[in-house]
């Protein structure tokens, strides 16, 4: 670490090692656009060490480019702007990007850059859009007041990108306020690096323990911050020019999005929209169509069948009509695989590829189980995770992607501060709730950009606890409808007691203050269909990278939990409970157990069963609320740590029961 | 001298105070200091309040426009 921080650019160019060109800007500047054309069609997109922020590389000719996340400052108020900063320490030059439309809140991030001495060149991004509303920039006289390169840009249509090769050459050290480098020069002699002596001056803790020299008071940094503030006004001044009135730049759909009269209606609209293409086109059609079809019907029937040409099973083929409904069940019986009995195996193969059926396996061989098993670690995880999920993760990210690129998303978030500011959240808490109703899992690790630890637990004890996933809420869908309308509103108003209750506690019991809601609103805009669509590839690719891996442990832990027959011991244990205290069927103790797996499966169980409406109503309650399925479990802990994941997913067993009994106790 | 939190849609404001800490900095670093004049673009339910300073949009909390104090112009 010590190291490659002290090394000086003429150092690490002597060496081996490419020169690292760092990407930084603002939120919404278009950096991605630029990164993505530098970097091509090969991206690294890993873990930043230590933390949870992902940072993206690729090389560009002889040079590493790095993107980093959007950021307003390099202040470590957060991980992304930590991880930035740590990336940006170790840049050789500085590609900056900055949206010529918000310039005046760019360039604070570019002062700070300047001062910090590194060799910078400045995008300034959007700038075709400068003419269209009557602004003019003097990027020359820009470039001459900062001392580094200004290059206009268009990422939109790639123009100036002809100029990138330029910007990354000519990047420069610009011209730094000297006030400031009195102070920082001093520092610097004993860091052996400006950006880190100015860094400490503000107040960066961790880079002054790193160096053991006291970092500079609070308001020390407010000074030099409303100095900086106070140039980039002044550099305003002198290079904008407007034709039109400063007060009349009028967006009409930003404005509609947030009047109250208009804003909440266009809401609904959006809500209704993203529903019937989440909830009905994407988690009906599309993956009735390849759980259904490419998954269990083509990839595990083949898959099974072919470990059954050698492998003792039983199977059950069922056949259905054109309503789904059962019209007959042949059994077969091949206790040393289909290749030890030809004849039968030739029937078997015409019954089960009927159209319209489905096939059961029940193999013997508990290892075979394991892997190929109903809760199979290849079968049923990779159907899972390839044929449900992640159709769904799609769709949840491509939705996202529009969101925000159309300038929607933060408006979204100022909606729902109010409500939010309820659960002792803010505005942005949106993002991660609503992922939760496409994958828990996915959800958690959105937690991530919530601006404090007490609201990154608040927003996962609430995805855990409430939040039923889409797996879940189809089958809840089902039963519910089945129940009637008073279980309905009984179980509705369970869970949203819950969730003030959960809330309620964790606000007052959790210390320090939530982040208040200060977020700054893009100009709204058609999105470009190539950026969404690579966003929600990178997005998709990523989560299946990071979270994947855990659906593979959680199925071999619940598989070997089977085969070792724990599984049924727990389900045993948990059935008096099952029985007496929540007055239910005692197989439905293993649906719970099964829940555990995935969410859908325990409510799945329930289907079986013949169930009182109140009974269903007491057994949704209880799947809603308890422990989310392995994998979110395992994602939770790698966010919050393991004492923190260990109470919740306890919690949510001691909550789940608890409340399930008092309902059944009263009502059945 | 009153609260952002306090008032109307329309009306054109000078911030006097801002509230101390990190909320102080990131206000800085968004573009809001001690003298700037910004407009009130709209007021949501619940307290939410959009302040324009230039072309620049920014959704500031109730919570959060309750310690911010300002004068009107």
């Amino acid at each position: 670490m010590e190291n490659t921080h002290q090394s000086s650019p003429s150092e690490s160019s002597s060496t081996k090692q490419p020169e690292k060109v760092v990407l930084v800007g603002n939120p919404n500047v278009g950096k991605s656009l630029i990164f993505n054309f530098l970097s091509g069609s090969y991206v690294d997109v890993s873990n930043f060490p230590g933390t949870t922020v992902s940072i993206s590389s690729a090389t560009y000719k002889q040079f590493k480019i790095l993107d980093t996340p959007g950021v307003y400052g390099i202040s470590s108020f957060n991980d992304e702007e930590i991880v930035a900063r740590d990336v940006i320490l170790q840049a050789d030059r500085i590609i900056n990007v900055v949206n010529a439309l918000h310039l005046e809140r760019d360039l604070f991030l570019t002062r700070q850059l300047i001062d910090a001495g590194k060799k910078i060149s400045v995008l300034l991004n959007f700038s075709d859009e400068l003419k269209r509303r009557n602004i003019a920039i003097d990027h020359n006289k820009l470039s001459k007041i900062l001392g580094v390169p200004v290059i206009p840009t268009s990422a939109i249509n790639k123009k100036g990108f002809d100029r990138l090769d330029e910007a990354i050459e000519k990047a420069c050290v610009g011209l730094r306020n000297t006030e400031l480098q009195k102070l920082i020069d001093p520092l610097a002699a004993k860091t052996h690096s400006n950006a880190e002596a100015l860094l400490i001056l503000e107040g960066d803790e961790e880079i002054s323990t790193r160096h053991g020299i006291p970092c500079g008071t609070p308001d020390e940094r407010e000074i030099i911050y409303i100095e900086r503030r106070n140039a980039v006004n002044q550099i305003m001044s002198d290079v904008e020019f407007e034709d039109s009135n400063k007060g009349k730049f009028f967006n009409f759909l930003g404005r509609i999005s947030l009047h109250p009269a208009t804003g909440v209606p266009l809401l609904l609209v959006i809500l209704t929209i993203l529903y019937f293409f989440i909830g009905d086109f994407v988690a009906q059609r599309v993956v009735g169509f390849t759980e259904g079809y490419l998954g269990n019907y083509l990839f595990e029937y083949h898959l099974k069948s072919f470990v059954g040409n050698n492998a003792g099973f039983n199977a059950e083929v069922t056949l259905l009509d054109d309503e789904e409904e059962e019209i007959g069940t042949k059994v077969y019986a091949f206790p040393s695989g289909l290749n030890a009995d030809a004849q039968l195996a030739k029937e078997f193969k015409y019954q089960s590829r009927l159209p319209n059926s489905s096939t059961h396996f029940e193999f013997h061989n508990p290892y075979v189980k394991l892997f190929v098993g109903e809760f199979g670690v290849i079968s049923m995880t990779v159907t899972y995770l390839i044929f449900l999920l992640l159709p769904l993760v799609v769709a949840f990210y491509l939705v996202m992607a529009v969101l925000e690129d159309s300038g929607y998303l933060p408006r979204l978030a100022t909606m729902m501060d109010k409500s939010l500011s309820y659960l002792g959240l803010n505005g942005r808490a949106v993002i991660p709730i609503m992922l939760g109703f496409g994958c828990v899992t996915m959800a958690n690790i959105t937690t991530r950009i919530l601006g404090s630890e007490r609201e990154k637990t608040i927003a996962i004890a609430i995805l855990q606890f409430v939040i039923p996933c889409s797996a879940q809420l189809a089958v809840i869908a089902v039963l519910m409808s089945s129940a009637g309308f008073g279980p309905f509103v009984l179980y509705s108003f369970v869970i949203f007691g819950v969730l003030i209750a959960l809330s309620t506690i964790l606000n007052k019991t959790l210390p320090g203050e939530s982040t208040p809601l200060l977020i700054d609103l893009p100009i709204m805009r058609m999105p470009r269909v190539d950026n969404i669509l690579k966003k929600t590839l990178f997005r998709s690719y990523g989560f299946m990278k990071e979270a994947g891996s855990w659906f593979f442990v959680g199925a071999l832990l619940v598989g070997v939990l089977d085969i070792t027959g724990l599984l049924a011991a727990f389900s045993n244990f948990l059935s008096p409970l099952t029985t007496g205290w929540l007055k239910l069927p005692s197989e439905a103790s293993s649906a719970f157990i099964m829940g555990t797996v995935r969410r859908d499966f325990g409510a799945a169980g329930l289907f079986e069963m013949a169930l009182s409406p109140m009974q269903k109503t007491v057994s949704l309650i209880v799947i809603t609320l308890f422990t989310p399925c392995i994998a979110s479990a395992m994602v939770m802990v790698k966010e919050r740590g393991f004492k923190e994941g260990a109470i919740i997913w306890v919690g949510t067993w001691i909550v789940a029961f608890l409340i399930g009994g008092i309902i059944a106790q009263i009502f059945v | 001298m009153t609260a952002l939190y306090s008032i109307k849609k329309g009306s054109t404001v000078v911030v006097k105070q801002l509230p101390g800490g990190t909320n102080k900095i990131q206000m800085i670093r968004i573009g809001i200091t001690e003298g700037q004049m910004v407009f009130c673009l709209e007021r949501l339910p619940g307290g939410t309040v959009i302040v324009q300073k230039n072309r620049q949009e920014i959704a500031i909390g109730a919570d959060l426009a309750k310690q911010i104090v300002v004068e009107q112009v």
